[in-house]
């Protein structure tokens, strides 16, 4: 079931288009793995798709009951939340924030989704910490709860495991499968091609003229041919170009 | 110590005083609410630049012979905080250096008007008072008084019902936006707001001080208290005990005000960082 289509999309920055005329069909349940070099609009193109840059051409269009409001996002963090005193309660809850217009407590029905969400995660325990002093994969960790409360039918992750060490990592991905499993739309940003090529559904290149395709027709592609030798994850290895 | 009392009771007895002191606490507190959002998103200096942008408005309203001149200096104020907010989100344009530069050229411009112009047979002086707080606080009228108290309140307000969209959008904007807020919206309300609050604490630091005015309680409080809501809640209350008793001790010791209430927020951001010292509970 699509639950989004993008038509002959072209993206970027004031009118400059790093991505031009990609089409492909957001199904229910997809785990969609974006990965490509540095400055080829990886970024730039979710961002495009959660709207918070216009598109520059082409047209994004949501299916059925499907909406912008049904995506949960889990932003790269910055350097304002390395010293920001806040708890993981206050974090996880403004989650919520944007579903009360002039409303200024969170629900009781809420605070039970939220504590859901942090179980689920195994970070419940800490919710009367303070953010900034956890690990890296704690706080990834409460920050895909907060996506998690936001919404429930689409994850988009701007490259959940980077900065963690290796064991942080194959928990974030774990837990991002077991939500796959459950059903949930997982777009993913990632610079790790062999565990993008372990867990995704499909794969999209990005690039001027990006590729997108299931991820066997990736391996099979002249461009998967380039990064066979991380196909089957026998090499744990990054690509930093 | 009871000749202590008698002067503050003589003092207080007089409306002008009670007026002044009315202002200055809600001034504090508003300018404290807004400092825990503004410290946090890197602006520390908005409150700089923009009470100097004032002073310059001020000075271009007094070659004008306006007499009310809020009328020129808030929605000259409004707009370059609208500005400075939108530009340093363009992360092309240096804010900080924009913010230096808008700060500068008006204080100079300012100047140089009134010197020009000979507005005034004290021009020093009145430039003096500008910057460094005045008496002007003690001139304030009734209505005067009624419209910082309504902005208060409006302040207030806005931040109580809109704590949850401050802390979203301040801790994460991307994920404010991404979730559907309107954060342009929310940036332009913050920015007026700040331009209002900056308007009214010039009167009572001058616009050299008023930034003080704005990011010590916040910082003092980042040092104890480990979540927004404590951090808000201390701010508050750290910069009404400050500025009432900074307000207070310059009645008494016959000290500038101005400088009095910014020497108590020092001190209380001292005792603060002993206290977080202590407890470990900051890295800030």
């Amino acid at each position: 079931m699509a639950q989004i289509t993008l038509k002959n999309i072209s993206c970027g920055y004031d009118n400059k288009p790093v991505i031009t005329d990609l089409s492909f069909e957001i199904n229910k349940g997809d785990y969609i793995v974006i990965v490509g070099e540095n400055g080829s609009g990886k970024s730039t193109l979710i961002k495009t798709l959660l709207g918070l840059i216009p598109t520059i051409s082409g047209k994004i269009s949501f299916q059925g009951n499907f909406s912008r409001k049904n995506i949960g996002y889990l932003p790269q963090q910055t350097i304002v939340q390395k010293d920001f005193p806040a708890t993981v309660q206050e974090v996880v809850m403004s989650g919520f924030h944007s579903k009360h217009r002039f409303f200024p407590f969170y629900t009781k029905a809420e605070k039970t989704i939220a504590k859901n969400n942090l179980e689920k995660l195994g970070v419940y325990d800490l919710s009367p910490r303070c953010f900034r002093e956890l690990s890296g994969g704690q706080q990834q960790r409460v920050l895909l709860a907060r996506a998690l409360c936001s919404a429930s039918k689409m994850l988009v992750l701007d490259e959940p495991t980077g900065g963690l060490d290796s064991s942080a990592t194959e928990e974030m991905y774990s837990i991002i499968k077991s939500l796959n499993d459950e059903g949930i739309t997982i777009i993913m940003i990632s610079h790790d091609i062999s565990s993008a090529l372990k867990y995704a559904t499909h794969i999209l290149f990005a690039h001027s003229t990006a590729f997108y395709g299931t991820k066997e027709e990736f391996i099979k592609s002249e461009l998967g041919k380039k990064y066979k030798h991380f196909v089957g994850g026998h090499i744990g290895g990054h690509i930093n170009e | 110590m009871n000749n202590v009392f008698e002067t503050l009771g003589y003092y207080l007895s007089l409306p002008f005083v009670r007026y002044a002191l009315i202002v200055g606490v809600l001034v504090s507190l508003c300018a404290s609410l807004l400092g825990v959002t503004l410290v946090l998103k890197r602006f520390s200096f908005i409150g700089d630049g923009l009470s100097h942008t004032a002073f310059g408005a001020i000075a271009i309203a007094s070659v004008l012979g306006l007499t009310n001149n809020t009328i020129l200096v808030l929605p000259v104020t409004i707009i370059c905080a609208i500005l400075l907010l939108k530009t340093s989100q363009n992360k092309r344009i240096n804010g900080d250096a924009l913010i230096a530069i808008l700060a500068v050229s008006s204080l100079a411009i300012g100047y140089l008007l009134l010197n020009v112009f000979h507005v005034s047979s004290n021009v020093s002086g009145d430039v003096c008072s500008t910057l460094f707080g005045s008496t002007s606080i003690l001139t304030l009228s009734s209505s005067d008084v009624w419209l910082a108290i309504s902005l208060a309140v409006v302040v207030i307000i806005f931040f109580i019902v809109f704590h949850n969209k401050i802390f979203a959008l301040t801790f994460d904007e991307n994920f404010a936006k991404a979730s559907g807020t309107n954060t342009d919206l929310y940036n332009i309300l913050i920015a007026t707001i700040i331009a209002i609050v900056i308007v009214i604490a010039m009167n009572l630091v001058g616009s050299l001080l008023v930034s003080a005015l704005i990011i010590f309680p916040a910082l003092s409080s980042m040092r104890v208290f480990k979540s927004f809501f404590a951090v808000t809640l201390s701010s508050a209350i750290l910069s009404v005990i400050c500025a009432l008793f900074g307000m207070l001790a310059s009645i008494l010791l016959e000290t500038p005000v101005g400088a009095t209430i910014i020497v108590a927020d020092l001190i209380a951001f001292a005792i603060f960082s002993i206290i977080g010292k202590f407890t470990k509970a900051a890295k800030y």
